[in-house]
């Protein structure tokens, strides 16, 4: 040490490690032998060697006699004292209000939020798990490519094929189960009234495969008969009452089934969803003259489930598949089908899929909510360990004297630790009031939730709220906890200025500007996704959708309605079309121009002739559909601009396109109109190739134009219109811009639940600012009536209190807002095609909104503290 | 236990924290045994053979004051118990009876 100029010392992490395992009654004697063995060495052999030697010695040493013995008593001694520290830990919660209220608010507010996605979580896991080999079954899902056409899009459907082929080619599978989805229509019972259904196809294995227990009826051949039908309870109950309904005879869609048994009612976590289940053998008879009922690659509404034997390799099964998808593709032109293997329970909590079965949700969904919610709960946290540290110097001479009655590090800390953790239960009480609360808007903040989830409370659940409690006070006391076991007793006793324990500052200084970049960029996000909203809702589609009211006409003939809506003063218009566009239902049908081998998937809509103009679609060339030309057996077909382009129909010149034909399903037909390019699909998809086909006897919709005063009375009237048409069925009628809304239900969710997360971050954030804001006033009270003695103005006194808190709002903004408008502009706004610029002054007044609150709060503090009479401050010592 | 039986380092080290008197350190012990005996010692083993001379009662340590030069630790001086002088005298013993009863002769030969 004293040879070289530059002192050399043993190495550190050697020296920390031998007095971590030497018994402290050996350790003094050892380290200092081993210090004159080094300065010796040092001097003979140099620094490098010295060190060396020194490592090597400190472990040669770690024998079974210097060996620290594990410390049993010290665990025991944090049992004896956790009364001790229960105790004190309430009394400075109480002592301090304002902090507790402030640490428990923050706390039970963003614990809330937590204890709603343990909740969604938990729904959403046990979904599934009431099927007996939940962990054996497999759905198959299926990716289909034309040619060279890559479709992003995985589906959740497969063909009914392929569960025959697997069935027959695939050894070790040990059941498939096939659904087949479209069965929707009435159901009677001969002489009674209708009752509206949804059901499935299902196979004989469906039973096996499946958990579906039978009330009545024989489960291995209920399914097997074609035309047998198996009701769920509920629907047994609404056909045929109280009576038994086993062997008794309904018509679906007027054709005969025999009840061959009731299902208990499925469970609400069930991705799979009826009122009945019809054998699948009954499509054999009914689709027999269907030749692409069992085509390969009619792969859109059926559904294959697998039901594996344990330890299946799936690998094997996987490569198996790939087989037979590959001999398949054979059967059909220029397509492969890639199938994938998805396990049941990831169902409904996965990746997004196309052609869903049942309700699912989105694992994207759900990782951004938990997301927000931890960073929500961060927040929180570092208002605890902000002001817990802050405030160090009023709790430190306890520590002292702690440590002085033979506390250790450990000790300390885990009182601290048992503080914040007090605080979190108390916290969590609060918040699970709160979780009681807000569980119905939870649950109604999107649609699709409340089909999906309960939040119903388990057993399971409480165990998780209490282990997030505690994981939040761990998370919250860890650093106090760290900070004040650290303390010097001797320091703190000799009563030093509190000044120097008052270190941190810097990692304070993070911590608030860390809450407040993530209030901001909360609260940016929203303004942006409110601004994406608002520009889908008014968006130009590029027709008209304005006082257009749909109704769904239910399988019912037109005539009799359009006669009576006709008579109506406030009906201007009507005309039929097949569907609604641009709400996200999409038709599509296959088109080919001259070239045969160039075929195409096209959306389409079956209007007719007063379609066009109702909805004031502009045309580019050619005129609208002529009804007589239809009757003399003519095809009629009206496409878009991009129609022209993807077939390359004449140059994409319009007017000379008029009169070419096209082939749709084979059909030939005469393109008589163009029009402009519109949105067919939602807004945030390219615009498509489109065409109108004139089949107004195929209506399934009737759009009215509207204009009236009193809407409601209008509504009225077209209900009791209805009401003489179809007594059956209720009214299904909405307003165009109604169902736009509704199409981006998804996108108002997001913006609520941000949102209120947004309001949440901005909340805790601005508690802890001023609890830090009120901290730093009193401890600089004194200097302030100082200050104000020497001639301060109160002005300068509030500038000079809250500059610093305005310097650190200013960094976060400027790291939040920055970091926002690009994760915005790169990943989340170039996915919607067709999305609102981001408007800079919307992001500058969130900012502006935080930095106000941030401002009224120091401003009101700080005033106060000006304001107060130095002789009242300074008089007393 | 092994008893009072002493191996032949433990006596050695026993036998030179007597001769050190008041300076009987383990670096102290180290080195003049070092000395003595010719051969290299290893601290870690002196350390061990004075942890165990503790345990059996032979000698008994009580820590000095800080010097410098080890890094402002403390000394660990060992002196030997009556218990440790007995058992030192003890293999003196054994071995004088031995040596008597060998001739003069015998020895030579060798």
């Amino acid at each position: 040490m004293k040879k070289s100029n530059i002192p050399v010392h043993p190495p550190k992490w050697a020296e920390r490690f031998l007095s971590w395992y030497c018994k402290p009654e050996l350790l003094e004697d050892l380290q200092g032998d081993l210090n004159e063995y080094f300065e010796r060495n040092l001097k003979t052999k140099g620094a490098r060697s010295a060190r060396w030697i020194y490592i090597i010695d400190v472990i040669k040493f770690l024998r079974l006699y210097t060996l620290r013995k594990p410390e049993f008593i010290n665990a025991l001694i944090h049992w004896i004292m956790l009364g001790s520290y229960i105790k004190t830990s309430s009394r400075s919660i109480l002592r301090n209000k304002l902090f507790s209220s402030i640490n428990i608010a923050g706390l039970a507010i963003s614990m809330s939020v937590g204890l709603l996605l343990i909740g969604l979580l938990s729904d959403l896991f046990s979904y599934d798990a009431f099927h007996q080999n939940s962990d054996r079954i497999y759905r198959v899902t299926s990716h289909y490519s034309y040619l060279d056409q890559v479709n992003s899009a995985t589906n959740a459907s497969s063909s009914i094929r392929l569960g025959k082929a697997i069935e027959e080619s695939i050894p070790g599978v040990d059941k498939v189960a096939v659904l087949r989805r479209g069965l929707y229509g009435d159901v009677k019972v001969p002489d009674a009234k209708a009752v509206t259904m949804e059901g499935l196809w299902a196979n004989e294995a469906s039973l096996r495969v499946f958990t579906f227990p039978l009330l009545h009826g024989n489960s291995t051949t209920a399914l097997k008969e074609p035309f047998s039908v198996l009701l769920t309870e509920k629907s047994a109950k609404k056909l045929f009452g109280d009576n038994d309904a086993t062997g008794k005879t309904v018509l679906i869609k007027d054709k005969e089934h025999t009840v061959t048994g009731v299902l208990k009612d499925v469970p609400l976590f069930s991705h799979i969803r009826f009122d009945m289940l019809v054998s699948l053998s009954t499509r054999e008879i009914t689709q027999k003259d269907n030749k692409h009922e069992l085509e390969w690659d009619n792969m859109w509404n059926a559904y294959t489930y697998l039901l594996v034997p344990e330890n299946t390799d799936l690998a094997l099964l996987q490569s198996n598949l790939n087989e037979l998808a590959l001999r398949e593709d054979k059967t059909v032109e220029n397509t492969h089908i890639k199938l994938g293997l998805q396990p049941l329970k990831s169902i409904a909590l996965g990746e997004e899929l196309n052609n869903e079965i049942g309700p699912v949700m989105n694992s994207s969904v759900v990782w951004m909510i938990g997301i927000l919610c931890i960073v929500v709960l961060l927040s929180a946290c570092f208002n605890y360990t902000n002001l817990s540290i802050a405030r160090s110097m009023k709790r430190a001479r306890e520590i002292g004297v702690r440590k002085v009655s033979g506390a250790l590090r450990s000790h300390v800390a885990f009182q601290f630790i048992t503080e914040a953790i007090i605080i979190s239960l108390a916290a969590l009480a609060i918040a699970f009031m709160l979780f009681l609360l807000l569980r119905p808007y939870f649950i109604s903040v999107y649609p699709g939730m409340q089909d999906m989830v309960s939040l119903e409370l388990t057993p399971q659940m409480m165990v998780c709220f209490v282990a997030l409690a505690a994981f939040v006070g761990l998370a919250a006391g860890v650093f106090p906890a760290l900070f004040f076991s650290r303390i010097n007793a001797i320091q703190v006793l000799k009563s030093t200025p509190a000044l120097k324990l008052f270190g941190n500052l810097s990692m304070r200084r993070m911590l608030i500007v860390m809450q407040y970049t993530i209030s901001i960029a909360f609260i940016a996000a929203t303004t942006i996704s409110y601004r994406q909203y608002e520009h889908m809702l008014s968006f130009d589609l590029g027709f008209d959708t304005e006082n257009i009211l749909n109704i769904s006409l239910q399988e019912n003939k037109p005539d009799q309605l359009i006669k009576a809506l006709n008579e109506m003063p406030e009906v201007k218009q009507i005309s039929k079309s097949g569907l609604v566009t641009s709400v996200g239902y999409y038709w599509s049908t296959t088109v080919k121009y001259t070239n045969p081998a160039d075929s195409a998937d096209i959306f389409y809509n079956q209007v007719d002739e007063n379609y066009l103009p109702l909805h004031r679609h502009k045309f580019v060339a050619g005129k609208n559909f002529t009804p007589k030309l239809n009757t003399e057996g003519e095809k009629q077909v009206i496409v878009n601009e991009k129609f022209l382009k993807r077939f390359n129909i004449t140059n994409n010149d319009p007017l000379k396109a008029i009169d070419e034909y096209i082939f749709i399903e084979g059909e030939r037909t005469r393109i008589v109109g163009v029009l402009k390019d519109f949105h067919y699909g939602r807004v945030e998809s390219k615009i498509m190739e489109v065409m109108f086909t004139y089949r107004p006897e195929q209506a399934e919709m009737l759009n009215v134009k509207i204009q009236s005063n009193d809407i409601a009375a209008t509504m009225n009237k077209i209900q009791m219109e209805w009401k003489k048409l179809d007594d059956v069925h209720p009214l299904k009628a909405h307003f165009y811009e109604e169902s736009i809304e509704r199409t981006y239900d998804e996108y108002k969710a997001k913006i609520k639940i941000v949102g209120v997360l947004a309001f949440l971050a901005i909340f805790i954030a601005s508690i802890g600012l001023l609890g830090m804001v009120v901290f730093t006033t009193e401890t600089r009270l004194k200097e302030l009536s100082i200050r104000k003695v020497m001639g301060a103005s109160d002005g300068s006194l509030v500038v000079l209190l809250g500059k610093n808190f305005i310097l650190l709002l200013s960094i976060a903004a400027v790291i939040a807002l920055p970091a926002t408008y690009f994760y915005y502009e790169k990943y989340v706004l170039n996915q919607i095609t067709f999305h609102a610029p981001i408007n800079i002054s919307d992001l500058v007044i969130g900012v502006m909104v935080v930095m106000a609150l941030a401002l009224i709060m120091i401003g009101i503090q700080a005033f106060k503290a000006a304001r107060s009479n130095p002789v009242d401050v300074l008089k007393n010592e | 236990m092994k008893g009072t039986n002493l191996g032949e380092f433990e006596e050695l080290v026993l036998l030179t924290i007597a001769a050190l008197l008041n300076d009987a350190y383990s670096v102290a012990i180290c080195d003049e045994l070092e000395k003595t005996s010719g051969r290299a010692v290893k601290l870690g083993v002196v350390h061990s053979v004075l942890n165990r001379l503790e345990e059996k009662g032979l000698v008994k340590s009580k820590l000095g004051d800080a010097t410098a030069t080890r890094g402002g630790k403390r000394k660990r001086f060992y002196s030997v118990t009556s218990a440790g002088k007995a058992s030192l005298l003890k293999a003196k013993e054994v071995r004088d009876q031995l040596w008597n009863r060998i001739p003069e002769f015998a020895l030579k030969a060798i």
